[in-house]
């Protein structure tokens, strides 16, 4: 089933180029916004990464359950023999292997151009490896609310953007120098929580959904 | 099966059809409205008539009276969404989505206010119309979900189909909302070693509880009025996309 | 009315700001419910006489 998941989302091969061009424009734009001075864009760098991230992300969902749920395939996987849940972990997980982990292979661009420095470049990845999982979770829950509505793109950030605050925070919090080691648990927390129980929401969502 | 001929119907069948629910809870409306009314007048009274100044604070604690109860009704809505959330999805209590939906708007407006109050009453008292604090920061959030949940509810074309989905994302907000408090909280320390900003407010003497206990009650009688009332109207609304797909039918027949 | 004291702008508009919201609320409430139930009126006039 991952399988399955995988080679599909990876025939959207240019998504992931896409993804990962929108993560790294992101963090291109903000010195032409705030200005080049490098202690401040170390100062704020560490946000700037997640945000990219966090929006990068929201990309992706797209492709997570509408276009199963267009072509009806949505309705025969319910009554597949894997329990619903299952095959949206499986998808979940497809979705984060292309697109957290090729942000996470272009977040050294980012860490260059932000002016962040060797220490925080590692929490960094650190922080992104743990926390991308949590994001992955939180969007398919939302993916999964707004599937049978028809502008249900536009929704599902808004829905999903309170939601991925605690990461937000962690996630920065690991980055910048004191507390890193308390806001990696917390993430690392955060993450196996929101996976563990994300599919079983989703489940529950694209069922109603498909009655 | 007309009410007549019906079977003796226990409470709570009473109030799980849409329509009985309607008639049984009508005479409900005018004694709340009416408590509703009284405890506003008698809050107001005591909030900016006849309480004294807080020593602390002066008489800036008068915006408490209205702060603390809205803030107490930005998280109390939510508890009933959530409960009738579990209504929805565990019991499938055919009410439980009509008071879910009832409920956000008021619950919205409460949180707006709370933050609307908040920042009033700490210009004066702390310097500052918003601070990135714990507290003010998870009530923005909190508002941010209940407009999520309102704009979900707009999006649907199938309001019973959307009931379950929605009930779904207002228990995953439910668990998530102690978590954000968390990191907020959490978020706020880092930044804020010296923190100042407390809308605990001082220690508080018993003239200045009485108009804080009874514009609470005021306030959260006027959410149940406007809730039971709004129910009604969705019912109604509900009866009217009905009444309105049979017309259509019958004319494409 | 006491004197509210030096902030009393502040106080004043806070419970101008509330007075209108939950006005707003309560109205928009009686508005909604009495839209709806004429229109319910009409529409089982409507079927009535089938």
């Amino acid at each position: 089933m991952l399988r399955r998941e995988l080679a599909l989302a990876l025939r959207g091969g240019g998504d992931v180029l896409t993804l990962v061009l929108f993560f790294v424009i992101v963090g291109a734009i903000v010195p032409f916004a705030v200005g080049p001075d490098k202690v401040l864009l170390a100062r704020i760098a560490p946000g700037i990464v997640w945000i990219a991230a966090f929006l990068a992300m929201l990309l992706g969902l797209e492709r997570l359950f509408r276009p199963d749920h267009e072509d009806g395939s949505l309705v025969l996987l319910r009554q597949a023999d894997l329990p619903l849940s299952a095959i949206i972990a499986a998808k979940m997980m497809a979705h984060w292997l292309v697109s957290a982990v090729p942000l996470i292979l272009a977040s050294p661009l980012l860490a260059v151009l932000l002016a962040m420095d060797l220490a925080s470049f590692w929490r960094m990845v650190l922080s992104l490896l743990l926390g991308t999982p949590a994001l992955a979770a939180f969007g398919a829950i939302g993916a999964a609310v707004t599937v049978s509505v028809n502008r249900g793109g536009l929704i599902a950030p808004i829905l999903i953007a309170p939601l991925s605050i605690p990461v937000l925070i962690f996630g920065v919090g690991a980055i910048t120098a004191e507390q890193s080691n308390a806001a990696l648990l917390f993430l690392a927390a955060l993450s196996l929580l929101a996976l563990a129980l994300a599919p079983f929401a989703a489940a529950l969502a694209i069922s109603s959904a498909e009655d | 099966m007309s009410i007549d001929s019906a079977p003796k119907q226990s409470w709570w069948n009473r109030i799980s059809h849409p329509g009985q629910f309607v008639t049984w809870t009508k005479p409900l409306l005018w004694p709340l409205t009416i408590l509703t009314a009284v405890l506003f007048v008698a809050g107001l009274w005591f909030a900016l008539f006849n309480s004294p100044q807080d020593y602390q604070m002066g008489d800036t604690v008068r915006i408490m009276y209205v702060h603390v109860p809205n803030a107490w009704l930005s998280q109390f809505v939510y508890g009933v969404m959530a409960v009738s959330a579990l209504g929805t999805l565990v019991w499938r209590h055919p009410m439980a989505d009509v008071s879910m939906k009832s409920a956000a708007p008021l619950g919205a407006l409460f949180t707006a206010l709370a933050l609307f109050t908040g920042a009033l009453w700490g210009r004066p008292t702390w310097g500052t119309f918003w601070e990135w604090d714990g507290r003010m920061t998870s009530t923005l959030v909190l508002l941010l979900i209940y407009l999520g949940i309102i704009a979900l509810w707009r999006a649907f074309d199938d309001q019973l189909r959307a009931a379950r989905i929605i009930a779904v994302f207002t228990l995953v907000g439910a668990i998530n909302i102690p978590i954000i408090k968390f990191s907020v909280d959490w978020w706020s320390t880092l930044h804020q070693p010296a923190s100042v900003f407390r809308a605990d407010g001082p220690r508080m003497p018993g003239s200045i509880l009485t108009p804080l206990f009874v514009m609470f009650f005021a306030f959260t009688f006027l959410f149940l009025t406007l809730h039971l009332k709004a129910m009604h109207t969705e019912v109604k609304r509900r009866r009217i996309a009905t009444l309105q797909r049979k017309a259509a039918q019958g004319a494409a027949s | 009315m006491i004197d509210l004291g030096p902030h009393a702008v502040f106080i004043v508009w806070a419970y101008v700001g509330v007075a209108l919201g939950v006005g707003g609320l309560i109205g928009w409430t009686i508005l909604d419910a009495r839209l709806t139930s004429k229109k319910l009126a009409t529409l089982e006039a409507r079927r009535a006489p089938k």
